[in-house]
């Protein structure tokens, strides 16, 4: 039952927010997450042409590991929200559609952001804070 | 008089309603300039029959019904964070662009003050309007503030300093609460909006003033804004007088 960190992918790809919330996950240098980010971008369009019955599916939702889980949230923008949290966490989809929320609110309402581009934005950071908690 | 000096940033205003005055007795006329929709000259009759269910369009409805009209939030913001995104591609510093944002706070005040008074007064008999300073500054404090943001500012403040230093403060101003402004701009003060049209109200009541808006940060409210009001010294002179 935690949440270890939060991503915010944009709909290039590139990671435009990383924050770690708890310790429990390998600690990496900011190139390796984009890195990961950019896999997880590119493993997701996969996925989402892989329906059987034709068409075009969201794409993965969660993807689990031994000892963590990994859910995908995607927006109708093609912004990707992931959360990654202990395989007991029950209310990731939760949490995720908050995150959403805060964003669409402290982010996109505010004219010092440039889409597209990273967040540095303290009302996102505070209402963040204030939903999952403290950063590390 | 008002007119023979017309105050430097309602000119364009004046200038195009002197050029176009007979344009506006018509509403078919006026459309490609203001967009209006264009609605058939039909007095006594209305003028289109109105499908059951729609709202009335915006034009169309009584000015004094408050209840129902009121704005989407988020279709605000939206709209104001670009007016500052606008705003800050043309302007060379955040000077210029608190005093761009002013100019547009008082075009709005402009108007506010003439529907507010319009709402307020045309109803009764003896129609009345503040000539005194304080009780001016109250009616904007609660009214225009009400009318504008939907809720009383937070509270009134007299320098101590400045004899002619007003201040009015807001614990959460609406325009600012998605805004984060960065670090390298922390002077920058987005309220200077509400600044503007705190200066046309009272521009128009009589009480030429300088407004500006600046932040004020406490614990526990972060957004916390002042609106410095500095009075020009003929309207201290008037109070005096008044007092006598």
């Amino acid at each position: 039952m935690a949440i270890f960190g939060l991503w915010v992918i944009n709909k290039a790809g590139g990671l435009v927010y990383q924050r770690n919330f708890a310790d429990g996950l390998a600690q990496l240098t900011s190139n390796e997450y984009l890195v990961l980010a950019g896999t997880l971008h590119g493993i997701h369009a996969i996925t989402s042409r892989l329906s059987p019955i034709g068409g075009s599916s969201s794409g993965a939702q969660v993807i689990e590991g031994e000892s963590f889980k990994m859910t995908i949230l995607l927006t109708a923008t093609a912004t990707k929200f992931v959360l990654l949290t202990s395989l007991a966490e029950p209310n990731a989809d939760n949490v995720l559609q908050k995150v959403y929320e805060i964003y669409s609110d402290a982010v996109m309402k505010n004219p010092f952001h440039t889409p597209e581009m990273p967040i540095r934005s303290e009302g996102f950071d505070t209402r963040i804070t204030a939903l999952i908690g403290s950063g590390l | 008089m008002a007119y023979s000096q017309p105050h430097s940033r309602v000119s364009v205003l004046s200038t195009s309603s002197h050029s176009s005055s007979v344009e506006h007795l018509s509403p078919t006329a006026s459309t490609t300039r203001f967009s209006l929709p264009s609605i058939p000259a039909t007095p006594g009759a209305p003028a289109y029959p109105r499908p059951a269910g729609v709202r009335p369009n915006i034009y169309d409805r009584n000015l004094n019904k408050t209840r129902i009209t009121e704005v989407s939030g988020a279709a605000f913001t939206f709209l104001f964070s670009e007016v500052v995104q606008y705003t800050q591609k043309r302007v060379s510093g955040i000077n210029d662009l608190e005093r761009r944002l002013n100019t547009l706070g008082y075009r709005i005040g402009a108007r506010v003050l003439e529907l507010m008074a319009w709402r307020a007064e045309a109803a009764s008999k003896a129609p009345k309007r503040e000539i005194r300073f304080l009780p001016a500054l109250m009616s904007i404090h609660t009214q225009v503030w009400r009318a504008v943001f939907g809720k009383p500012a937070d509270a009134i403040e007299k320098s101590v300093e400045n004899a002619d230093e007003y201040m009015i403060i807001d614990n959460d101003p609406l325009v600012e609460r998605y805004i984060s402004v960065p670090k390298d701009m922390s002077t920058l003060s987005c309220s200077s909006f509400t600044a503007g049209i705190v200066e046309a109200v009272l521009d128009g009541l009589g009480f030429p003033a300088r407004v500006t808006a600046h932040n004020t940060p406490m614990a526990q409210f972060p957004s916390r804004t002042t609106i410095l009001i500095k009075l020009e010294k003929s309207v201290l002179e008037r109070e005096e007088v008044f007092k006598g």
